[in-house]
C-alpha cells in the first residue's frame, strides 16, 4: 500500500468518482415517477455537475443497457429498464433471510425497529423541521 | 504464573464491561480499529491463559511427560495450578476452539456466498437496483463490492436523503466493514465474554458509515432523516420486528446524527491499549514461567538418570538421545540449544 504512487491513487479516486456519479443518476432516474431529462437529472443532484457530464453518465449508462430512452424535444428522456421478472430481488431476499446470523457479512442499511423504537424516531425527526412525511405510516398505529 | 495467568481473564472481563459503553460515546472510525484490536488481543490472551492452565495438567500424564522428557513428580510438585482448574480450562479451552472453528466455517461460508452474488449480480454499476417495492438496502462485499438498493428504498427518499444512503453504503464497503464483522463474530465465539463488544462494534461500524455520509453530505440532518425515513419505512413492510434484542439501535443513530459530532478523546483509547499491553505482558510472563517449570522438571529428570544409572560413556554415545541432548542447564533461556 506505501508503494503506491500518488498518479495511480489519483488516478483511482477519479475512477470511483465516475463509479459514484453513476450510481447517484442511476438511483435519480429509479426514484423517479417518470422519465428524466439530462436536465432533470441535474437538478436532483448535489452540486453543480456540468451539463455534459450528466449528459455523458447517462449515455454510457444506456450503453451497458441499463436505461431505455425515448426523444423527448431535441435530446433525450432515459428511464430504467426494469427487470420485475428477473429472480435478483427474490435472490437478495433470500439472501437477507438467510439464517440467524445473516448480518454477518451484510451491512444494512437499518435495523428492525421495535414500536417503541418507532414512536421515539417519530419524536425524534418531528422536533427538527419536520420534513418526514405523515403519509407513510401514522406513529400511534394501533 | 500463579497470578499472571489469571490476568488476561480479568482484563477480558474489565474490557468487556468497560469497552462498550465508552465505544458508543467515541467518535467511531477510532472506535471501531480499538475494538477490533481489543477483541483480538483479549480473544488470544483468554484462549493462551486457558492453554497454559490446561497445559500444566496434560503435561503431567505420563506418555506426555515420557514424549517431552521431563519428570512428573517434579513437575507436580512445582505446578501451582489445581487439578480442578486445569480440567476446568481443558474443557473450556475445548468448548471455545470448537465454537471458534464453527463460527469460522460459517462466516467464511457467508463471506463466498456473499462474493458470489456480488459477482453474478446484473449490470457493472457500483449500485444494483432491486425492482422491488420493499424497501431494502445494503452493502455486498466483493471484489468490487456493490451497494444493492430496491427501488422501494430509493423511492422513499428525497434527493438528499437518496445520497446519504450511498454515501452510507460506500463508506462500509470502503471501510471493509465485512472485516470487522468477522472480527467481531469471531473473537465473540472463541470468547463468549465479548458479545457485549461484538454488539457495540456493529453499532460503531454503523456509525462509521452514518459519520461518513455526513460529511459527505455536508448535513447531519440530512442523514438522521434518511436513516430515520428509511428505517420507518421499512418498519411499514415488514411489520413488527423479529429482533427485539437489536432494538433501540436506529433511534441512538438518528440521536448521535441529530447532536454535533462526537468529541476525540485519547484517554479512553490510551487506557485500553494499556489494559492490553498488561494483558499481553502477563501472558507472557505466566508462559516464560511455565517454560521455566518444564526446564526445571526436565532437568530434575537428567539428575534422577544420572544419579541411578550413571553411565558416562552411554551418554557420550548416544547424544541425540540420552539424557545430555535434553539435559541442559534450567536457567539457559535458549531452546534451541538443547536439540543441538
Amino acid at each position: 500500500m506505501a508503494g503506491q504512487g500518488g498518479e495511480e491513487a489519483h488516478e483511482a479516486s477519479g475512477r470511483r468518482a465516475r463509479g459514484e456519479l453513476e450510481s447517484d443518476v442511476l438511483a435519480a432516474l429509479w426514484a423517479a415517477d417518470g422519465p428524466l431529462t439530462a436536465r432533470d437529472v441535474r437538478g436532483r443532484l448535489r452540486g453543480d455537475l456540468a451539463y455534459t457530464t450528466v449528459l455523458t453518465i447517462l449515455s454510457r449508462l444506456y450503453d451497458k443497457g441499463m436505461l431505455a430512452r425515448h426523444r423527448e424535444g431535441r435530446g433525450y428522456a432515459y428511464e430504467p429498464v426494469r427487470d420485475e421478472a428477473s429472480h435478483t430481488a427474490q435472490r437478495m431476499h433470500s439472501l437477507l433471510k438467510g439464517g440467524s446470523d445473516r448480518e454477518a457479512v451484510l451491512a444494512r442499511f437499518v435495523s428492525e425497529l421495535s414500536e417503541q423504537d418507532e414512536r421515539l424516531l417519530h419524536q425524534l425527526l418531528s422536533g427538527h423541521d419536520g420534513i418526514l412525511p405523515d403519509n407513510r405510516r401514522s406513529p400511534g398505529e394501533r | 504464573m500463579l497470578i499472571s495467568v489469571y490476568i488476561p481473564f480479568l482484563v477480558t472481563v474489565t474490557l468487556a464491561v468497560l469497552a462498550p459503553p465508552v465505544a458508543r460515546r467515541l467518535p467511531p472510525r477510532p472506535a471501531a480499529p480499538a475494538l477490533a484490536c481489543a477483541a483480538l488481543v483479549t480473544a488470544a490472551g483468554w484462549a493462551g491463559s486457558l492453554a497454559l492452565l490446561a497445559f500444566t495438567e496434560v503435561a503431567q500424564i505420563p506418555q506426555v511427560a515420557e514424549e517431552g522428557r521431563w519428570s512428573v513428580s517434579a513437575l507436580r510438585s512445582q505446578d501451582p495450578v489445581y487439578a480442578l482448574v486445569a480440567a476446568v480450562s481443558t474443557l473450556v479451552l475445548a468448548v471455545c476452539l470448537i465454537s471458534l472453528g464453527v463460527a469460522a466455517v460459517r462466516q467464511g461460508h457467508h463471506l463466498l456466498r456473499a462474493r458470489r452474488e456480488c459477482a453474478e449480480l446484473p449490470g457493472h454499476t457500483e449500485l444494483a437496483v432491486l425492482d422491488d417495492e420493499v424497501p431494502v438496502a445494503f452493502a455486498l462485499p466483493g471484489t468490487p463490492g456493490r451497494i444493492v438498493v430496491s427501488r422501494g428504498m430509493l423511492r422513499c427518499l428525497g434527493d438528499r436523503e437518496r445520497e446519504a444512503l450511498l454515501a452510507h453504503e460506500r463508506a462500509h464497503l470502503r471501510g471493509r466493514h465485512h472485516v470487522f464483522q468477522s472480527v467481531w463474530r469471531l473473537t465473540s465465539a472463541l470468547n463468549p465474554l465479548l458479545r457485549p463488544v461484538a454488539v457495540a462494534g456493529d453499532f460503531v461500524l454503523e456509525r462509521w458509515a452514518d459519520e461518513e455520509a455526513a460529511e459527505r453530505v455536508g448535513d447531519r440532518t440530512v442523514v438522521a432523516h434518511a436513516v430515520g425515513r428509511a428505517a420507518l419505512a421499512s418498519a411499514g413492510v415488514s411489520g413488527p420486528a423479529a429482533l427485539a434484542a437489536t432494538g433501540g439501535l436506529v433511534p441512538q443513530r438518528v440521536r448521535a446524527l441529530l447532536a454535533p459530532p462526537p468529541a476525540r478523546r485519547s484517554l479512553p483509547l490510551l487506557a485500553g491499549g494499556l489494559l492490553l499491553a498488561v494483558c499481553c505482558a502477563s501472558l507472557a510472563n505466566a508462559a516464560s514461567e511455565s517454560d521455566r517449570m518444564l526446564d526445571s522438571a526436565q532437568w530434575a529428570l537428567c539428575t534422577a538418570h544420572a544419579g541411578t544409572t550413571a553411565a558416562p560413556t552411554n551418554r557420550d554415545d548416544d547424544p541425540g538421545h540420552g539424557p545430555r541432548g535434553r539435559c541442559a542447564d534450567p536457567g539457559r533461556p535458549e531452546r534451541g540449544e538443547r536439540h543441538l
